[in-house]
């Protein structure tokens, strides 16, 4: 039952948000929502760590373990950037007017709907439709801004994520055919990698290539990766933390679980493939990062790389790599969110997304530059935060597995990325300023956000609690046949 | 020959034409140069989709194909190309689009390369297939798949770039009527639905670029990238 709730919540207070009532209603709301979305998610959580899958509408609607993985993340992201919208959109210059911040609430619910949808259908056809909606509706918060820059950005978005979205299509109508002519049962996650035997491996071969193609462009895997840096540049920084922290992750999730519908005909290799795409987008966006000029696309091109190791570490194949997988997935989505809520503070105080421009943070704003220096320690992966941990879990996988080659290169380009990460991110922090900036403050709620989303990111760096190991290893044991 | 058997073959023969228009209708969508000419037969483009789903839905006495028939002619031949009219302003409305990136003969001989690849990237999947409706729209909707995705990539106004991913999905759906007839209905009401909003929502991102920027132009707008 809590399923459908959380498909009814944000549906309703989307539409609640454009009422034109007090300043504070549309905000307030929306906060509201998600934090009830948050609580009925780790319910259904909880219920999955210990085993048990929750069905709503058998074959439509249910949650197993990697479902219930990823839908715990869009909702704790999803009220975290709601908490860190109302400081922003209020402060950001041009939504001085209360119908256009209506409008962000309202776009804000609806986004968040089609990504918690992601997980919880099950009837593939379905997952399709909600993708592309992830699409159709966070258009307008990319261009939100309404600069010509914001406007390019969200039409190089659309434009390359529904083209891919066409190829997905046809990828699933083939997943489809071939299941009716050789096999029978319903056209779901399960039900396929129930059927995946009887399937003709050509065809299966040729759906993953499509759907790999189509929803590759959306994960931002490297060859189609060119809208990504854009888009997620120009949107608004809460906007970031979804589209970077969780958008990205939903998508993977639905080329992650092709791999044991794939695994049922070795002769494809989709280990292989997986780990080729991985490698190739860790390594652009590691050597991509290190000539970037402005923070944010410093931060989506880390979201590349992210996808890539997340990629590499589902096709090595063993079970400690993908439990190393399902624990990336958990703690870059964290990880990126806490780096977008710190950049959108930064730009909030400083006025500007150039590195070159921003010097000597700590003394102009604090907060603003232990937010920013964490985010980017964390991030990049050093000790003692989360992605730290899950990295090195994948990599000793890694190497117990005999991946050497595999391994080496994703540790190099790992290494190269945190350089990358760092170095920018240490001169903006430490660096000696030009000239002489008065203090800036920082909005109650962004503070608040900050606080909230660095719990996880500095808690699961040292201690992972039962529930949530159970879960990873679950959603791990998920990822292989 | 028995009556039923010839009834089969003609329902084949014209499915076989619709086909064969629908591949001309994607060339053409690449060979026009105004913006209007290529909407319009991408209307036509659509006709011929539904054309092809009430054949199929007819041999196979399958009610879910005339249903998919209806809603694609629906949507896509009468509100779309309503909603995409609107977005176009007075000045591209006659405007002959001569920014292409390629020129109109080089980009139909890579239009023949790309079907040629279609055909080629499908013949392995046909293998042991019977059904003459499979074999015929599946090479011919993967073909309109990439002859569309080539119109997105080649063309530079706002317009018809939108125009070339519908078409896009209206391959896909090509396909979709001959390898997934049965398809539940409710995805097929979703996915019109979905084509739906992306005409909506990239005709509005269209008018704002042009209320912002002032030109419809996308293909020349390239501030963002990596030095």
């Amino acid at each position: 039952m809590e399923l459908i709730y959380i498909l009814v919540i944000p549906a309703v207070t989307a539409g609640l948000s454009l009422v034109p009532t007090r300043r504070k209603f549309a905000p307030a709301l929306t906060t509201l929502g998600s934090l009830v979305i948050l609580i009925l998610s780790l319910t259904v959580a909880f219920r999955a760590a210990r085993g048990m899958e929750e069905v709503a509408i058998r074959n439509w609607i249910s949650c197993d373990s990697l479902g219930a993985l990823v839908l715990l993340l869009v909702a704790f992201v999803g009220f975290t950037a709601a908490i860190f919208s109302w400081g922003y959109i209020e402060k950001s210059a041009s939504a001085g007017n209360q119908r256009k911040i209506r409008r962000y609430y309202a776009l804000y619910n609806l986004f968040l709907w089609s990504m918690l949808a992601v997980p919880i259908l099950s009837q593939v056809a379905l997952v399709w439709i909600a993708v592309e909606l992830t699409t159709l509706l966070s258009v307008f918060l990319v261009s939100f801004e309404n600069t010509p820059e914001a406007l390019e950005a969200a039409w190089k978005y659309v434009v390359l994520t529904c083209m891919g979205a066409a190829f997905a299509l046809l990828g699933i109508l083939i997943l489809y055919w071939g299941m009716n002519v050789s096999a029978s049962g319903p056209f779901t996650w399960a039900g396929l990698v129930m059927a995946s035997t009887q399937i003709s491996p050509v065809l299966l071969k040729a759906a993953f290539l499509f759907i790999l193609i189509g929803f590759g462009t959306k994960a931002g895997l490297v060859p189609l990766h060119t809208w990504l840096p854009d888009a997620h540049s120009q949107a608004p920084s809460p906007v970031c933390a979804l589209l970077s922290g969780i958008e990205t992750t939903v998508v993977l999730y639905t080329i992650l679980r092709l791999l044991p519908i794939l695994q049922a005909a070795p002769s494809i290799h989709v280990e292989t493939w997986f780990m080729v795409f991985g490698l190739l987008s860790v390594g652009t966006a590691a050597f991509l990062l290190i000539q970037v000029k402005d923070y944010k696309r410093l931060f989506a091109f880390s979201t590349v790389e992210h996808m890539g190791i997340i990629l590499v570490a589902a096709g090595l194949g063993s079970s400690a790599a993908q439990y190393g997988a399902t624990f990336q997935m958990v703690s870059h989505a964290l990880s990126k969110s806490f780096c977008f809520f710190a950049a959108g503070s930064t730009l909030l105080s400083v006025g500007t997304r150039d590195i070159t421009a921003v010097r000597g943070l700590i003394r102009t704003s604090p907060v603003a530059a232990v937010a920013l220096m964490v985010g980017g320690l964390a991030i990049a992966g050093a000790p003692p935060f989360t992605v730290f941990l899950s990295e090195f879990s994948i990599l000793k996988a890694g190497l117990a597995s005999g991946n050497y080659l595999v391994t080496g290169l994703l540790a190099l380009f790992i290494i190269i990325a945190f350089c990358g990460v760092l170095f920018p991110i240490n001169r903006m922090v430490f660096g000696k300023p030009t000239e002489l900036v008065s203090r800036t403050t920082v909005a109650t709620t962004s503070i608040v956000t900050l606080v909230l989303a660095a719990i996880p990111v500095i808690l699961l760096g040292l201690y992972l609690p039962g529930p949530l190991h159970e879960l990873l290893r679950l959603a791990a044991a998920s990822l292989g046949r | 020959m028995t009556e039923p058997h010839m009834a089969l073959s003609v329902l084949t023969k014209l499915n076989s034409l619709s086909g064969g228009l629908f591949l001309l209708t994607a060339f053409g969508i690449i060979a026009m140069r105004q913006v209007l000419a290529s909407l319009n037969l991408f209307v036509f483009q659509s006709i011929l989709l539904a054309a092809s789903a009430c054949l199929l839905g007819f041999q196979h006495g399958s009610i879910h194909l005339f249903a998919v028939a209806g809603i694609t002619l629906m949507t896509k031949s009468i509100l779309i190309p309503f909603l995409l009219r609107r977005t176009l302003n007075q000045e591209v409305y006659a405007r002959r689009e001569i920014s292409q990136v390629l020129n109109i003969p080089t980009s139909l001989l890579i239009a023949v390369a790309l079907t040629i690849f279609a055909y080629f990237l499908s013949s392995p999947l046909l293998s042991g297939v019977v059904e003459p409706s499979v074999k015929f729209n599946l090479p011919i909707g993967m073909a309109g798949l990439l002859l569309g995705a080539y119109v997105v990539m080649v063309r530079r106004e706002a317009v018809p770039q939108v125009i070339g991913i519908l078409s896009m999905e209206n391959g896909a759906f090509f396909a979709s009527v001959s390898i997934a007839p049965d398809l539940p209905l409710i995805a097929e009401l979703a996915a019109a639905f979905d084509v739906l909003i992306i005409a909506v929502v990239m005709g509005l991102l269209t008018r704002r670029i042009h209320e912002r920027v002032g030109t419809t132009d996308v293909g020349r707008m390239t501030s963002l990238k990596e030095e």
